[in-house]
């Protein structure tokens, strides 16, 4: 699997170039969200607003008011939570064209729980005019640029950084309300988004070669949710649909599944892996993913309960983790 | 129509005074509402489209129109309720409004603007109208949505700071109450003014205190205003709120880099001074009695409107 380092780095300047009006406000978090390179390609798009994200929110419907589309940078925590009445009544309320691009999604950081955006999706959902997204690999990174531009309204991104993998051709980049099929089997139905989506690519194979057929899907748009894709492979399910999601199960994509299936009388279980309505701590992403039960393993132990049987997959059974370091040089501030 | 702003200062001031009457007389015929804020700030309206701001004619039907469904992409006849305030047009200015419940102010200021039918608060207040008790970015005056206090001045440095990037000569125009400035996001945008320099915003505001609970300094103290922003590298004029040539002044100095705060210190009582006895309970009146209402339909008919 190709890792790209820091791909928002040098596609977002080739992006740009061509887009006067695409302008960039950030709070104190530049470099941490790999936009450093760009305040210098382009000082005069570039706003520093400071740690008052209140205020940038403002600052940011002003600048959309006048013509221009921001791409406000900073940490997804920093986007929804401190500032949302602002974010609702500045920017969402009058459907603006300002791109949110939230770093760090769920538990992407040991920063602890007040770096660990798990309940932005629930949030961002709930939140009117609103389109949702959420990146899963460089390619998305990339092409994610293009789908944000192209909405008539705020878009709030989940934003990947430093180093990610590429698990979808540049090829076929990402387009708006569209799942990625990415396996197709009778038995169970598996919908992933953001980091969960390389968890299920070890795990599916893993459960064909037991004879659990899986059909997956890679959801990059929370919202609007009404992919018919994603509808047909609920009602191929035959024993049962699972979510697995790097966020709150209160909300997030299995709350969006269920409601979908409610909606259209799909008849399966159920399973919705991720947060059990519970805040995380500051540790590995990986060890984060064990312990909460959001890594293949979790996905294993769910399509057997679905399945009714023990499929005597391990660990090792699964194909290659991939070894993150931590605090790699990828990702010079620790945070 | 040409631009308002060549009004003299007595026109301006008796215009002020039918604002007052004109707040009191909706009041009574509603049974209450937000009379004080009228008091206090009937000069700040008036100087402000008569002295102030440079406007366009209006471009939105004198009848203000019925509610016409919330901004969205879904919704192309929505329509902005700045488009009272005229053309956004690079020339001119731009009125951006905060303390949303003063919302009938506007409203009468506009009908004494000729921006707004002679009747039409008749539709304050009533379902499915834009003329909204609080009102949102579909109301008459009103450009964007700030009933959610201090949101309005962040909104109006993006939009100068989008204004300075495209070289507009227009300035951009705020007025705010007082109790705002307990709000941290006011501080956090008065920083963000002063460090981009953004000399074509003006902010007048309000000093009535005056706030929901009561008095402001007794709800939560705001201290010395003036040596507050001032310290924060606001240029900062302190002006009798009444006085509409001390209210007109500080526009017309030339801009030197620091956003300008006029801080017009009004009396919440003037023209009505019955309202006094309420103190300091003053922020929305509600009659307790039938004797209490009298009394004020009586200042209300005796109200002089040359005062």
């Amino acid at each position: 699997m190709e890792i790209v380092n820091r791909p928002h780095v040098e596609n977002f300047i080739r992006w740009a170039a061509d887009k006067p009006r695409v302008v960039v406000v950030s709070a104190d978090l530049t470099n941490s969200c790999e936009v450093g390179k760009w305040r210098d390609t382009y000082p005069e798009r570039f706003f520093s607003l400071g740690m008052a994200e209140q205020n940038m929110m403002g600052f940011a419907a002003g600048l959309a008011r006048e013509g221009f589309e921001p791409f406000v940078h900073t940490f997804a925590v920093f986007v929804y939570r401190r500032p949302y009445d602002q974010l609702a009544m500045s920017i969402a309320y009058p459907n603006l064209p300002v791109r949110l691009m939230a770093f760090l999604p769920g538990i992407t950081t040991p920063g602890g729980v007040t770096h660990q955006a798990i309940e932005d999706v629930a949030i961002m959902r709930a939140t009117p005019n609103m389109t949702v997204l959420e990146t899963g690999d460089a390619t998305e990174v990339e092409s994610v640029l293009d789908v944000a531009h192209a909405v008539d309204g705020p878009v709030y991104v989940r934003f990947l950084r430093g180093r990610v993998p590429r698990l979808f051709p540049q090829s076929e980049p990402m387009a708006l309300g569209r799942a990625r099929v990415l396996h197709e089997g009778d038995d169970v139905t598996i919908l992933t988004a953001g980091i969960t989506t390389e968890e299920a690519l070890r795990a599916v194979p893993a459960l064909a070669g037991a004879g659990v057929r899986a059909t997956h899907l890679h959801v990059s748009t929370h919202k609007p949710f009404d992919d018919p894709l994603v509808l047909d492979a609920l009602k191929r399910a035959r024993k049962g649909v699972i979510t697995l999601e790097n966020h709150t199960i209160v909300g997030g994509l299995g709350s969006a599944v269920a409601e979908l299936m409610a909606e259209h009388a799909v008849g399966t279980p159920l399973v919705r892996l991720g947060l059990r309505d519970t805040y995380a701590h500051g540790a590995s992403q990986a060890y984060l993913m064990g312990e909460y039960g959001l890594d293949a393993m979790a996905l294993v132990r769910a399509a057997e309960r679905l399945a009714g049987r023990d499929t005597g997959i391990a660990e090792a059974d699964l194909a290659q983790v991939r070894v993150e370091e931590v605090h790699s040089l990828a990702k010079a501030e620790a945070l | 129509m040409l631009t308002d702003t060549t009004m003299s200062t007595e026109e301006v001031r008796r215009t002020a005074q039918r604002i007052r009457k004109r707040v009191f007389e909706h009041v009574m015929r509603s049974g209450g509402g937000y009379l004080s804020q009228a008091c206090s700030s009937a000069e700040l309206f008036a100087t402000l489209y008569g002295k102030v701001m440079v406007l366009g004619a209006s471009q939105a039907p004198l009848e203000p129109v019925p509610f016409p469904g919330v901004p969205g992409r879904d919704n192309p006849s929505f329509v902005s309720g700045g488009a009272y305030n005229g053309p956004r047009e690079p020339q001119f200015d731009r009125f951006i409004f905060s303390p949303a419940h003063y919302a009938l102010v506007l409203y009468a200021a506009l009908i004494e603007f000729g921006r707004l039918a002679e009747h039409a608060l008749e539709a304050f207040n009533r379902d499915g109208s834009t003329v909204e008790m609080i009102g949102a970015e579909h109301s008459p005056g009103v450009e964007t949505t700030t009933g959610s206090l201090a949101q309005a001045i962040s909104q109006a440095g993006g939009i100068a700071l989008g204004r300075r990037l495209k070289g507009e000569p227009g300035r951009v125009w705020v007025l705010m109450s007082d109790g705002e400035f307990q709000e941290g996001q006011v501080w956090e945008a008065v920083q963000a003014l002063v460090h981009y320099r953004l000399d074509n915003v003006g902010i007048y505001a309000d000093v009535n205190d005056q706030q929901c609970d009561g008095r402001v300094e007794d709800v939560m103290q705001v201290g010395a205003l003036g040596e507050k922003l001032r310290a924060f590298g606001a240029r900062v004029y302190d002006v009798d709120g009444h006085d509409v040539e001390a209210l007109a002044a500080p526009a017309a100095a030339p801009s030197d880099g620091r956003p300008l705060f006029v801080l017009a210190h009004t009396d919440p009582t003037r023209g009505v001074p019955l309202l006094a006895e309420r103190a300091p309970n003053l922020h929305y009146l509600r009659f307790g009695s039938e004797a209490e209402r009298e009394r004020y339909q009586r200042a209300f008919e005796t109200f002089d409107e040359e005062a």
